[in-house]
């Protein structure tokens, strides 16, 4: 018998060493520090990029490229799932100058942010070499740049813009005796935002209850806000919101298409919004351009050419991000070299092409790839065209340090009180200021 | 002689060496924490700066009687705890006196209800929140071949706490239900021997021998429900799918914990997060101060 339980003992013994090298042998080859030498010879640099959700740069096959261009480079990306999660994260790795990769991210809505209490601690990516300033629209270049009091340096690059056009759905406008045709649809609400309101109601005098006309009041909000210059901050950083008649006005309007019940009162970026894209629930969605994948994937192939899409009432823009470099990584000036490389207008070309995230670099929308892009899914539509337009045609709008505060709780509090618990616009826009508030409040 | 003394030494401090990892870990991880929050309380420090601070006093914890949005989340933090834990610790106390009796494959039963505890939060909630969904949830779908309405189980105040509690109570109740069983088992069986000689029935013997040898288990249930409930924030985080910390447009399921972490989080106000944390460890002192004073009490009669 005991002979018989070492041989048990020594058989778990073996089994748990070789999952424990099993468990070594999962580590990448080269992990030996960054300067010892690889299987090739040369010194290896890793650089990592922190990004959130599914930003593309790897998907698009970017890092591989640019490795195999510079074989002394190896690109390692980490990515945290909601923005949410990830910036709280990324400013305490900013305050503490450790745990940070050497390139993050930063989206549109923390930008402001970022320039004005972190411009110290990441790098002047306008003196990289090869960073072409003319080549980026010039509302994105000073959304990254920092104001001359606190040293003007261009800490963000651009990556991709969100401008906005409307998606629909070509079965349900057709059978509520709307044009189909992306021209006719983009001229029935062109240059108002109160005609894509009034396309709505004849749209529901004819598909009758049950179909929607939009997802959501506050998609509609986000919308028409991102069509104004000046929205919840003025040219002194003061925080204007309350009083200033565009975000009223864009609440109000938002707010009709709820009271008017033309809104399938959902919640974007929901599982049942997600739904809402499968059952066909409403007719139209503002989308930005990289919001079309999001919507091939959620409608599926039995919504294959029934979406297409057509231009805004108004050039606006919704999202969109920056890279960053912080100057405590340990490789700052390769990561410049990276992210100025990863930007550039040949890049976010190859970006868009790829993954549909629309350039920011209006060099590029003079190239063909660009220009002539068409969208397989949405009925072939001229997509580079629709949102080059609108993208040259976004103004330069303030952002301020806590405008995804502010428009978290104008959507998530004020309209959906009123899109989905049937509150007066009024109660919805009051509590939304309470909530901002004592948000701002420190 | 110096062996000896060595040895005296040995014996004397070895205990410590022992058992000072813990206390190291406990001070750094632990002790450390809690007093830099109750530091940063007093001070208005924000995320995007934490090394400039400025000192408030108790001004961070004094605008807490103002701030509705905190004494909102303290209601829901109740509403939502007693939902959740008076029915958690019913059902368990019958499953673990069903799990009690002789059975085939028990084993299996009792690993059956301690399944959904080794379920991460997570994942758990989002099946829920497509239970519950309004348009295309199972819970409405049943709800309307019975022939009733629809219910917005996001949107209502009532009907979110009572979805959230829902998957407090599915997640918890195997665990209490097995640390009721083990407290069962313990149970001399002369007890109910001795019940049954005098004619008392199963329900009887439950209520008149298993409840009452369980008292001092239940009340432990209690105690580490209680700080569970205080603490709650995983399920109604997730519940709310699109907002993240608000817990609904109406705040209607906002809990202390997600407060704190809006706070804290979202808006990045280090200091009035670290006072509300520091509110909720003082609300739950005081709820182990009553409770002490009602045993103390139970236990002079």
């Amino acid at each position: 018998m005991p002979a018989r339980r070492t041989l048990v003992t020594t058989a778990g013994l073996i089994g748990a060493a070789a999952l424990l090298l099993a468990g070594c042998a999962e580590d990448p080859a080269e992990q030996a520090g960054p300067s010892s030498p690889a299987g090739d010879g040369k010194a290896r640099t890793t650089l990592t990029v922190g990004v959130f959700g599914a930003f593309g740069l790897q998907e698009a096959g970017l890092y591989d490229e640019y490795m195999a261009q510079n074989p002394g480079i190896r690109i390692e990306q980490t990515s945290i799932e909601r923005n949410e999660n990830y910036y709280p994260q990324l400013l305490t790795h900013l305050g503490t100058g450790s745990g940070l990769a050497d390139i993050q991210a930063v989206e549109v809505n923390n930008i402001a942010e970022i320039t004005a209490t972190q411009a110290d601690k990441l790098v002047d990516l306008a003196k990289v070499p090869g960073v072409d300033k003319a080549a980026y629209l010039p509302w994105k270049w000073a959304q990254g740049t920092a104001s001359a009091a606190k040293g003007g340096a261009t800490v963000g690059l651009g990556t991709d813009i969100g401008p906005q056009g409307i998606c629909y759905r070509k079965d349900l406008f057709e059978a509520a005796g709307l044009p189909t045709d992306r021209a006719a649809v983009g001229a029935l609400w062109a240059g108002d935002w109160n005609k894509y309101l009034e396309a709505g109601k004849a749209y529901k005098a004819k598909a009758g209850d049950g179909k929607a006309f939009v997802d959501s009041a506050s998609g509609v909000m986000a919308a028409v806000t991102g069509s104004s210059a000046q929205r919840f901050y003025d040219d002194q950083g003061k925080v204007v919101y309350k009083t200033n008649p565009a975000v009223r006005g864009s609440f109000d309007l938002a707010a009709s298409f709820a009271t008017e019940g033309l809104s399938a009162k959902l919640q974007q970026f929901t599982p049942t919004w997600d739904q809402g894209f499968a059952n066909g629930s409403f007719a139209t969605v503002s989308c930005p351009a990289w919001m079309l994948g999001y919507i091939q994937d959620k409608a599926g192939p039995a919504g294959k050419d029934k979406w297409d899409v057509a231009q805004a009432p108004k050039p606006s823009n919704w999202g969109g991000s920056f890279l960053v470099v912080p100057k405590a990584g340990k490789h700052a000036e390769e990561a410049a070299k990276l992210a100025a490389w990863l930007t550039a207008p040949a890049q976010q070309a190859k970006l868009f092409e790829k993954r549909g995230s629309f350039p920011s670099a209006n060099a590029t929308y003079k190239l063909a790839s660009v220009s002539g892009a068409k969208h397989e899914y949405f009925g072939g539509a001229p997509i580079g065209e629709i949102f080059a337009k609108a993208a040259e045609g976004v103004p330069v709008t303030v952002v301020g340090p806590k405008d995804l505060v502010i428009a978290q709780n104008l959507a998530d509090i004020g309209m959906l009180q009123v899109d989905q618990k049937g509150r007066s616009p009024q109660e919805g826009w009051e509590a939304a200021v309470k909530a901002i508030d004592n948000a701002l409040d420190q | 002689m110096w062996r000896s003394r060595r040895y005296r030494w040995d014996l004397r401090w070895s205990p410590y060496a022992f058992v000072a990892p813990f206390f190291l870990f406990f001070a750094a991880f632990g002790l450390f924490p809690l007093l830099y929050t109750g530091w940063a309380a007093l001070h208005q420090v924000e995320l995007t700066d934490p090394d400039s601070m400025t000192w408030v006093g108790l001004r961070n914890f004094t605008r807490l009687w103002d701030d509705e949005f905190f004494w909102n989340a303290l209601r829901n933090t109740v509403t939502i705890g007693l939902l959740s834990t008076v029915p958690q610790l019913a059902i368990a106390l019958g499953l673990a006196h069903l799990l009690n009796y002789k059975l085939r494959g028990s084993a299996f039963f009792r690993v059956a209800v301690l399944t959904p505890y080794a379920t991460s939060v997570a994942a758990a909630t989002l099946v829920f929140v497509l239970l519950f969904g309004r348009d295309h949830g199972m819970v409405n779908w049943a709800l309307s071949v019975v022939g009733l309405d629809a219910v917005d189980w996001q949107n209502g105040t009532f009907a979110s706490q009572l979805a959230v509690s829902t998957i407090v109570i599915w997640r918890w109740t195997g665990y209490n239900a097995l640390i009721y069983l083990a407290a069962m088992q313990a149970v001399p069986g002369e007890l109910y021997e001795s019940a049954a000689l005098d004619g008392a029935s199963r329900w009887q013997q439950f209520i008149h021998v298993t409840v009452p040898s369980l008292r001092p288990t239940i009340f432990f249930t209690c105690v580490v429900s209680t700080i569970g409930a205080t603490q709650l924030f995983g399920e109604p985080l997730l519940f709310n799918g699109g907002a993240g910390a608000t817990g609904g447009s109406d705040h209607q399921f906002q809990t202390l914990g997600l407060y704190l972490y809006e706070q804290g989080w979202v808006n990045l106000h280090l200091g009035r997060a670290s006072a509300i944390a520091w509110a909720m460890f003082l609300i739950l002192l005081v709820i182990a101060g009553a409770a002490r004073l009602l045993r103390g009490r139970e236990a002079s009669r």
